[in-house]
């Protein structure tokens, strides 16, 4: 693999009315596992199902009702640990936090507190070319996800619908390590991007499948670094934790709207409270959620319905040996492998399967030409109509055969466009498509001097001035590509226009 | 330790169990008798002894990744006080 080293992204700075201020953000993400049944029950957590059709009786919190592991969610977890370079713990336990809201029927969450599956990790966030934030990951746990409340079907009642009670969820918390909006929107970026590599999470944003709880504190430029140097918290200011939030777009406004707040209670005098805030997006502020004070108090206690999640060092290895290659390898391999840049690299492989298609157009091919064709024309035009690369029209055979065309001189660059444009509206084989419609280049070298004899006969006056000025040739050339129908070799045109006109 | 009636309201209050005042001190009084009790258990030194899980040696049961369940939405509204178009109504909860 190639060795990618990296600079830190300075941090972002705020400038209050008395000095700059630094933003220290850590993050709890809230990740939907994908699974077909819920953690703890054989209910099916499909997305968009008619209410409460998706409820076992566990999920209902009827008396008598045990909770049993769904296993596959347990390997997920293990999945997405070992993709955030993570410690694995062999030995972890269930507790329950305790509280009552009406779309939590048992009146607690089943979750991890003290014993988590997945211990301290790492995520490597690129904020440009050889730039990249490292962010520590403290903890993954398994919980289970309440039901959804609906306020406004009705002007005196919320309504309420348990599909989603019981969906596993994995909480993967950050340490304070993120340090501005745009960071902290990466971060989300690359967490996705990771699972849906591994295929743990589906990262549905609108659909709620992931969603982040902000912390964010300000401090003074250089405590940041004290803190770093010690793991001591009194060097950063206190943090407010605003929840729930699944819109990058919001996450990032939030950040930058609770800093502000902080900064002027901050320089005006006074404390910031720890707390927990709610960003309102229309009014572009945040605010106190004092009815969660109370209810903060979560009493968490082991859950005796669940023994230990005892796992085996075996199971977590062959879960090893199978996990797919990672963003951050396939990138380096690209890079190292088909020659291409950082930048055509990234985008190349924000999504797996993006980057698929691409290693099959660019196999047995010039890797540059291919990275190309399938960013510029490819990805420019399933943009243009809203599609997914697992939309195209254009499969990576048809695509290849393009550029081999082009490489074997065939066609021409420009008259590739046009094939591209045939073969993804029309479909078919490239070559024959190429054959049937007479696309082929002219490399005949007789047919080309014949058509620049004719324009040079026709053009007189043009010969002359070319003559004196020898930058005119161009436009010969460009005659003679209207007279061929663009077909002609470039190059030979070019250099056939100049002989004949002794330049 | 000891609960006071503020903490045995606090902790009433966080169970959602309705208590009236004057029940306070007794309620109290018993949480005291079972914390005293509770106390008792650590003099016992466990230094270095795993916590026991189960009286059985016994294994987390597991399931596998199958839908085996739902599919009866009006079973689980049937003891709801209020349900509406597959919903369960409760009065309004938003901030």
């Amino acid at each position: 693999m190639l060795d990618l080293t990296y600079d830190a992204p300075k941090p972002k700075t705020i400038a209050g009315a008395k000095h700059d201020w630094e933003l220290v953000i850590g993050m709890e993400v809230h990740a939907q596992v994908s699974s077909k049944a819920k953690l703890f029950s054989g209910a099916s957590t499909q997305f968009g199902a008619e209410p409460n059709s998706n409820v076992a009786f566990v999920d209902a919190a009827m008396p008598g009702m045990l909770p049993v592991i769904n296993e596959f969610c347990v390997e997920q977890a293990v999945r997405t640990g070992l993709g955030l370079k993570a410690q694995i713990n062999l030995v972890s336990a269930f507790d329950r936090k305790n509280y009552f809201y009406p779309d939590l029927p048992q009146g607690y969450q089943i979750s991890q507190l003290y014993h988590p599956i997945v211990g301290e990790g790492e995520v490597l966030v690129e904020m440009g070319e050889g730039v990249a934030r490292r962010v520590r990951i403290e903890r993954i746990h398994i919980e289970q996800d309440a039901g959804k409340s609906i306020h406004d079907m009705d002007p005196n009642m919320s309504f309420v619908d348990l599909n989603r009670t019981g969906v596993a969820l994995m909480e993967i918390v950050s340490r304070p390590d993120i340090r501005g909006p745009e960071e902290a929107a990466a971060y989300l970026t690359k967490l996705r991007q990771i699972m849906l590599y591994l295929g743990t999470c589906d990262g549905n944003m609108q659909n709620g499948n992931m969603r982040a709880d902000v912390n964010v504190s300000i401090c003074r430029p250089g405590d940041y670094e004290k803190y770093q140097e010690t793991q001591d918290f009194s060097h950063l200011g206190t943090r407010c934790e605003i929840k729930n939030m699944n819109s990058m777009r919001f996450i990032q406004q939030a950040i930058e709207v609770e800093a502000r707040r902080q900064i002027a209670i901050v320089e005006a005098g006074g404390e910031v409270v720890q707390e927990t805030r709610l960003y309102d997006p229309d009014k572009g502020e945040t605010r106190s959620m004092r009815s969660k004070e109370e209810a903060h108090d979560y009493r968490y206690f082991p859950d005796p319905d669940l023994l230990p999640l005892e796992i085996e060092q075996a199971w977590v290895d062959e879960i090893a040996a199978n996990l797919p290659e990672l963003p951050d390898e396939k990138k380096a391999r690209f890079i190292k492998d088909f020659g291409l840049t950082d930048y055509d690299a990234s985008v190349l492989t924000a999504e797996v399967e993006a980057a698929a298609y691409f290693e099959n157009v660019a196999a047995g091919r010039d890797g540059k030409m291919a990275a190309n064709w399938v960013i510029n024309e490819l990805f420019g035009r399933l943009k243009k109509e809203d599609h997914d690369i697992t939309e195209s029209p254009v499969s990576p055979a048809q695509l290849g055969g393009i550029i081999d065309l082009i490489a074997k001189g065939d066609i021409s660059g420009k008259i590739a466009k046009d094939l591209f444009e045939i073969v993804y509206t029309e479909g078919g084989d490239p070559a024959e498509i190429v054959e049937e419609k007479g696309m082929k280049q002219v490399t005949d070298t007789g047919a080309i001097e014949a058509a620049v004899d004719q324009v040079i006969a026709d053009n007189p006056a043009q010969v002359e001035k070319a003559k004196q000025n020898p930058k005119l040739a161009g436009w010969f050339v460009g005659q003679v590509m209207k007279a061929t129908g663009g077909k002609a070799n470039p190059k030979a045109v070019n250099e056939i226009v100049a002989a004949k006109l002794g330049l | 330790m000891s609960i006071d009636q503020n903490t045995a309201a606090k902790v009433a209050k966080l169970a959602r169990i309705k208590v009236e005042e004057d029940a306070l001190p007794a309620l109290a009084q018993e949480f005291n008798t079972i914390l005293g009790f509770i106390e008792q258990l650590g003099e016992v030194d466990v230094e270095g002894v795993e916590p026991m899980v189960s009286v059985t040696p016994m294994r987390l049961k597991r399931r596998e990744d199958v839908v085996t369940d739902g599919d009866q939405q009006e079973k689980i509204l049937s003891n709801a006080p209020d349900a509406r178009e597959g919903f369960f109504a409760v009065p309004k909860v938003v901030e």
